[in-house]
């Protein structure tokens, strides 16, 4: 085997105890890792819905419907990325590319609809003290109460809700680099700009849209060092980061919304 | 380097992928839907939070379930890949339930 190793280009190494590729259990190790850090937000979450009799329940039929919609597309989003993994699989290069730019129409419409809510409830008063103060906001806005009586609420909610929506986005860039490589970088620069320059100064996402920036030169990078077509493998691997995305959804779903349902 | 064991076992999962039929995916997805839709005609349900909480709870596990099972390619994974993952996994979560009491301890006697 070692010489193996020193003398060819292809070396034989022992078979995986787990029966498949590397790069899909490093993938999977990860998701493991990931699955924690949003089971402690979780149970945070839900240590303070149990535990706190006055909990807030600011989420109207408006909400509900723009979170079930937020949650339609993610499970499209995942069914197209199943469509995309096995045209990878079947060697279909266009319908792998026009599947993954499905999925990914989704991601953006989740995180449009997602960004929507969050200025929503933002300018009802709903904020976290290393928000930018809205200008002109109205003292008896719907939910200024509840920032200074159970400020747990504002915490939990922006910090789960937040890591999520960084997740999505960070999922719509991988899936772009896995579809379009180094076509996608000018996309995600204009996606930063735009993002920085349409959103005003006291919004959260006019300071959150430099992940975006920072995403690029990442992907820069990455692709400066080690350019290569993504092939089936790849595509899989991507999937089960974007099925996770969609995965965790369904707890943060019910768990943050339905149970803090306004019931008129 | 290329691992000629590595880029075999790819090729063989490309293989399986190839022979899956899309029927179990389109029907996993409308039970996706339709677990959602439950859930949500239940949030509008007056109940007790701690059995919405459960009831909840359940009908995402059975989502995730079925997510990781068809979409993420669980079932089709090796028994060792399948089982020590997921053990592991549930394990760890259900390590985190030990806080639970100290809410309920909160919210049965108060806070003093």
């Amino acid at each position: 085997m070692a010489e193996a190793a020193v003398t060819h280009d292809v070396a034989v190494y022992e078979p995986s105890l787990f029966g498949t590729y590397s790069k899909k259990i490093g993938m999977w190790l990860f998701l493991l890792s990931d699955s924690l850090t949003f089971g402690a937000l979780l149970y945070a979450y839900s240590y303070g819905r149990i535990s706190i009799t006055n909990w807030p329940t600011p989420f109207h039929s408006g909400s509900i419907v723009n979170a079930t919609i937020m949650t339609a597309f993610l499970l499209t989003s995942s069914l197209t990325m199943v469509l995309a993994v096995s045209a990878a699989a079947r060697g279909k290069e266009s319908a792998r590319v026009g599947w993954l730019l499905a999925t990914m129409a989704c991601g953006i419409g989740f995180i449009v609809l997602h960004g929507r809510e969050w200025t929503h409830l933002i300018s009802e008063g709903l904020t976290l003290p290393i928000f930018p103060a809205v200008p002109g906001q109205d003292a008896a806005s719907e939910f200024a109460g509840v920032s200074k009586t159970v400020p747990q609420f504002g915490s939990t909610f922006f910090t789960l809700t937040g890591m999520h929506m960084l997740h999505v986005t960070l999922g719509v860039v991988y899936l772009g680099i896995i579809a379009l490589r180094k076509k996608f970088i000018p996309i995600l620069l204009a996606c930063w700009l735009a993002a920085w320059l349409l959103t005003p100064a006291y919004s959260p996402f006019h300071y959150a849209a430099h992940v975006l920036l920072i995403t690029a030169i990442v992907c820069s990078v990455i692709l400066w060092l080690k350019p290569k077509v993504y092939d089936a493998a790849d595509t899989e691997v991507a999937g089960l980061y974007w099925h996770f995305v969609d995965l965790v959804w369904m707890f943060i779903f019910p768990l943050v919304y339905l149970m803090s349902t306004k019931i008129l | 380097m290329e691992d000629a064991s590595q880029l075999a076992i790819e090729a063989r999962v490309a293989e399986q992928h190839r022979h899956h039929s899309h029927t179990p995916f389109f029907v996993v997805w409308g039970v996706l839907l339709v677990l959602t839709a439950i859930e949500v005609y239940l949030g509008y349900q007056n109940m007790e939070p701690k059995r919405m909480l459960s009831i909840l709870m359940c009908l995402s596990i059975v989502k995730a379930a079925l997510i990781i099972g068809y979409f993420m390619h669980m079932k089709y994974e090796a028994s060792r890949m399948k089982y020590l993952t997921m053990c592991s996994l549930v394990f760890c979560l259900a390590m985190m339930m030990v806080f639970f009491p100290d809410a309920f301890r909160i919210l049965y006697l108060g806070v003093h």
